[in-house]
């Protein structure tokens, strides 16, 4: 575990880069971490899939899958994957300060 | 060799059995979603995943299928291979483990080449049109080769 800076804010993050504490996480921090996975600007459509994961998270206690997200966050996985070409749940859970998915499917 | 992450895998699925086929499909999507570049190359009774009318009647093996832990002769029974194939797809629907049909679509969606082998097209006597439209092409082994340049080849 490291801590680091985003936006003004002292974090926890573990070795990939994922929040140790979602609740460390705000918006704000959100374009700063998408820069840094090479997404620049977020659109409304990242914004949409950003807020279905910590939605998902703070509901279930874990992030959703590729599947989950396609079949309801409102994005397709075509989309999702235009947006978030380096793998949608990963990358987006990253930029939501939430921990990396653990579904197979 | 150090460790450097995995960029790309091409994997080929030469099995048409449910239990042939899944796991292709599962290491496939995974790929996808680790943001692995992915290419699936079918193979023989593996083309049965991508051929428009057979993917949606992928039957489980009851016969040969030691792992299944049911006597040869039993799995050997009209019917036997549907009803486990209808049991197993119970058990996957409530794991929300989509489908053949839906798993290749969304694949496909994922950006993941798929393509059919010619020698076994030709074999069977196959063409494009009897393959759902996510396949890209019909390829030879060379091609196949010249497409899995740089990545790695995984054999199921």
């Amino acid at each position: 575990m490291t801590t680091t800076t985003i936006a003004g804010h002292d974090v926890d993050v573990n070795d990939e880069g994922f929040f140790e504490h979602p609740e460390q996480w705000s918006e704000d921090m959100a374009s700063d971490l998408a820069r840094a996975e090479g997404i620049e600007p977020l659109t409304d459509r990242h914004w949409q899939v950003i807020r279905f994961m910590r939605k998902e998270y703070q509901e279930k206690g874990t992030g959703p899958t590729v599947r989950v997200l396609g079949k309801t966050s409102g994005v397709p996985v075509k989309e999702l994957y235009e947006l978030f070409p380096k793998g949608p749940a990963k990358v987006a859970a990253k930029i939501a300060g939430i921990p990396k998915p653990r579904g197979c499917i | 060799m150090g460790n450097e992450p995995i960029e790309k895998v091409s994997i080929i699925i030469s099995k048409g059995a449910l239990e042939g086929i899944y796991p292709g499909l599962i290491m496939a999507n995974g790929a996808r979603a680790e943001g692995i570049e992915a290419n699936l190359f079918f193979t023989f009774f593996g083309l049965d995943a991508i051929h428009k009318v057979r993917h949606e009647h992928i039957k489980l093996a009851t016969v040969g299928n030691p792992g299944l832990h049911m006597a040869t002769w039993l799995g050997g029974f009209p019917g036997v291979s549907s009803v486990m194939t209808h049991y197993m797809a119970t058990k996957m629907d409530k794991l929300d483990i989509p489908s053949i049909p839906e798993f290749i679509e969304m694949i496909a969606d994922s950006g993941a080449g798929l393509y059919a082998c010619k020698a076994s097209v030709d074999l069977f006597g196959l063409d494009k049109d009897d393959f759902i439209e996510q396949v890209q092409d019909i390829i030879t082994v060379g091609e196949f080769y010249e497409r899995a340049a740089g990545g790695q080849i995984i054999f199921t």
